[in-house]
């Protein structure tokens, strides 16, 4: 069931990253590692840096030095392999679903009627069919975050960066969108890096959970929560691997909480 | 915007401005531009001459009763209209119409109707202030938290009680921002109203400047204008500032 | 009855308004105060002999034009402080200053300058209606939510992509609503000219009718360039209302 660790094959490779705000040291000496075809969550307190490191990765914030690869090119800025979820959905609030979804393929300059082909198909797949003429404003946050989503999918990146995406939606459909992202690891052959707060989130739906310190930040364990991964969604929470893992994360976290 | 790394002061451009000024008045490039040395000099000759200190006062004295009256006003009319439904029904769509007309064309009526002088200036003053100052003070009562207006009932506080003790203050950071509005907006009515009444204050010293092409006097009358209204929009911008604390977290 | 509570109140207190007018114009408070009667059958002769319509023909020729220029530069200036930082040091405070100076007071100079011709009167109404549209327009673009501009980058979008895609249209509610405000400002720059300057269409029927003491002209006359700021201004409110409707929320934050 496990990878062989020494030649497994890395889709994002981040090293000896360094990244100062002013005075303030936000990462220091980090070097990760992303299996490809895995899901790795960043998980820490906040303030740990996790979203910059993400960000970093995407290219939009530079690193002071350090070197970071997608499919072993180093990344020097934003970049047809990756694609971004937010957590504030950055959804464009005068468009409408199908506009918003197929605005990455728009920026790349693919015509109409192909990118809403596309797009088409990924409003299905998140279960938008219906909202293809709604406007983001007369969708819940849930649903804001699916067309989200939708439009990361479309654009058919090989790494999908996803920035807390679940943090601004109710508890409930969260845990939907949590169940839904486990099958979109399995069929869909992608990277996932997720950034969340969340020890239960972090190890529900990772294959790699990075567990971040802060100030400065940097990866303090890793662990694989392997064991549970063929079960299906709804019994993972019950799963008494599942349930000492996150208390084994809580009981190392718990002193950087005030 | 930094220049080697050092952070340049937020209106530090205007330096720049009167230094090219300067230099078009030295050149002479157009006689309606003299050296911005010159016309501070200017000012400074006049400054302390009877004739501008007068036109000082009258406008200063023409300000501050007509905002006083916008204020005195417009506080309690604003508060009312936030408590009660009934007036607030009645009056706003007089106070929205007002707001935005343009009330410069009202000041022919106030001239033949309270003559030539110093009380249709005050009017006009107050007309151009009040209606922000009604509409905010509502706009303050309306957002106050309803539970802030339940614990004074279930304390047992008078009508009285109520309205200077929780209304006023609950909806103080609005009504300070509707006064600061009113203030820049009173500036702006003084000065229409003193342009259209040219007989008393700057009117009629921009007649007299204007008429006889003095150009230097003119700017420094102008400048002392511009610099007395920013200052008075800047005070009360900090002054806003300093109530904002808690406004964000009422 | 709830229903039409709203309406009933309104025409309510219109009619208190308008009837205390009447009563005072026949007290007579003062000899220059008509009654409400006399002013509309004075604004009903003014519009029926055609006389309103080329005054209005008169006044808002510089309005139109004075709007149309301050529109097109303050946006234009407005998107270059918005975004370059260089721009918004070096122009920024001069449209600060103009917005809380009483700019009225350049008129003598205006005068002096460009004369009493329609040049000047346009200049008035520029020097009102440009800073708002300035300052809106600049704050707008500033103030474009940082996560869509971010989301642009990820996407791959060019700068120009950013620029007519994303930050425009975010911008666009606060640059129309600037608008609105530069015509309310050119409004009062188009009244103060002909007033002021030279009296011409509107300002005519109010200068004339003063002199010859015909009050209720005056008075209709007033009224009328009032009521029709206000009712302009309200339709702009409503058009604006119309087209940008929703497109304020949507942010995950609501």
């Amino acid at each position: 069931m496990s990878n062989n660790t020494n030649d497994i094959d890395n889709a994002v490779t981040v090293s000896n990253v360094y990244k100062n705000y002013g005075d303030v040291e936000a990462l220091r000496d980090l070097s990760l590692d992303f299996p490809r075809g895995q899901l790795t969550s960043l998980l820490g307190p906040s303030g740990c840096g996790k979203t910059t490191l993400l960000k970093i990765i995407a290219g939009l914030l530079p690193a002071d030095s350090g070197e970071i690869t997608v499919n072993s090119q180093p990344v020097t800025g934003p970049g047809p392999d990756r694609a971004f979820v937010f957590q504030d959905f950055a959804l464009l609030p005068w468009a409408t679903v199908m506009r918003n979804v197929a605005f990455g393929l728009e920026l790349r300059g693919v015509n109409q009627s192909e990118r809403e082909a596309i797009a088409e198909k990924y409003i299905g797949d998140v279960g938008l069919k219906g909202f293809e003429n709604s406007y983001p404003h007369e969708l819940s946050g849930g649903m804001r975050q699916r067309v989200g989503l939708a439009r990361a999918l479309s654009v058919d990146a090989q790494v999908l960066l996803m920035d807390e995406p679940f943090s601004a939606v109710d508890e409930q459909t969260r845990r939907k969108f949590q169940e839904d992202l486990l099958n979109l690891v399995k069929n869909e052959n992608k990277t996932f890096i997720f950034v969340t707060h969340s020890i239960e989130e972090a190890v529900y739906v990772s294959d790699q959970v990075a567990i971040l310190l802060p100030r400065p930040s940097r990866v303090s364990e890793i662990i694989r929560p392997e064991g549970f991964r063929h079960k299906d969604a709804t019994s993972i929470r019950r799963d008494s691997e599942y349930l000492d893992i996150v208390d084994r994360i809580w009981a190392s976290l718990r002193t950087y909480v005030e | 915007m930094k220049i080697f790394g050092y952070q340049l002061p937020a209106m530090s451009s205007l330096i720049l401005w009167g230094i090219l000024w300067e230099l078009v008045g030295q050149f002479e490039l157009t006689f309606f531009l003299p050296p911005l040395s010159a016309i501070f000099s200017t000012l400074m000759e006049i400054g302390t001459t009877k004739v501008f200190l007068k036109a000082l006062a009258e406008t200063g004295y023409a300000f501050f009763v007509g905002t006083f009256f916008a204020i005195v006003i417009g506080i309690p009319v604003g508060i009312l209209m936030g408590k009660s439904r009934l007036i607030d029904e009645l009056l706003l769509p007089w106070v929205n119409m007002f707001l935005s007309a343009p009330l410069t064309a009202l000041v022919p009526v106030l001239m033949v109707l309270f003559g030539f002088g110093m009380k249709s200036i005050i009017i006009t003053t107050a007309l151009f202030a009040i209606w922000i100052i009604v509409l905010n003070s509502r706009a303050g009562v309306m957002q106050i938290n309803r539970s802030l207006i339940e614990m004074a009932n279930s304390f047992g506080a008078s009508p009285k009680d109520a309205f200077f003790k929780i209304y006023f203050w609950a909806a103080l950071p609005e009504i300070l921002g509707g006064v600061r509005i009113g203030f820049i907006r009173a500036v702006k009515g003084v000065i229409i109203g003193q342009l259209l009444i040219s007989i008393v204050g700057f009117g009629a010293l921009f007649e007299l400047y204007s008429a006889n092409f003095l150009m230097k006097h003119f700017w420094a009358v102008l400048i002392v204008l511009f610099s007395i209204s920013f200052t008075i929009a800047e005070f009360l911008a900090h002054l806003e500032r300093k109530v904002a604390y808690y406004a964000a977290r009422r | 009855m709830i229903r039409y509570r709203s309406y009933l109140l309104t025409f309510l207190s219109a009619f208190i308004v308008l009837g205390s007018w009447e009563i005072a114009g026949r007290i007579p408070v003062s000899y220059s105060f008509p009654t409400f009667v006399e002013t509309i059958t004075a604004f009903w002769v003014l519009l029926l002999d055609g006389t309103m319509f080329v005054a209005y023909g008169e006044t808002l020729k510089p309005l139109v034009v004075g709007v149309l220029i301050s529109a097109f530069l303050g946006i234009g200036i407005g998107l270059t402080i918005g975004l370059s930082k260089k721009f918004d040091w070096l122009l920024s405070p001069v449209f600060v200053v103009m917005q809380t100076a009483p700019l009225a007071a350049l008129i003598p100079l205006l005068v002096m300058i460009y004369g009493i011709g329609l040049t000047s009167k346009v200049f008035v109404v520029c020097i009102m209606a440009m800073p708002v549209i300035v300052l809106n327009t600049s704050g707008a673009v500033r103030n474009t939510p940082a996560s869509i501009i971010e989301m642009g980058q990820a996407f791959l979008g060019t700068k120009r992509d950013i620029i007519l895609k994303i930050i425009l249209p975010a911008a666009s509610p606060i640059i129309f609503a600037g608008l609105r405000l530069g015509v309310s400002a050119g409004f009062i720059g188009a009244i103060l000219a002909e007033l002021k300057i030279t009296p011409t269409g509107v300002g005519d029927i109010i200068s004339y009718s003063r002199s010859i003491a015909d009050y209720p002209s005056m008075y209709a006359a007033i009224m009328s360039i009032i009521l029709l700021a206000v009712i302009f201004l309200n339709v702009l409110e409503r058009i604006e209302n119309f087209l940008f409707k929703g497109t304020r929320q949507g942010y995950a934050s609501e």
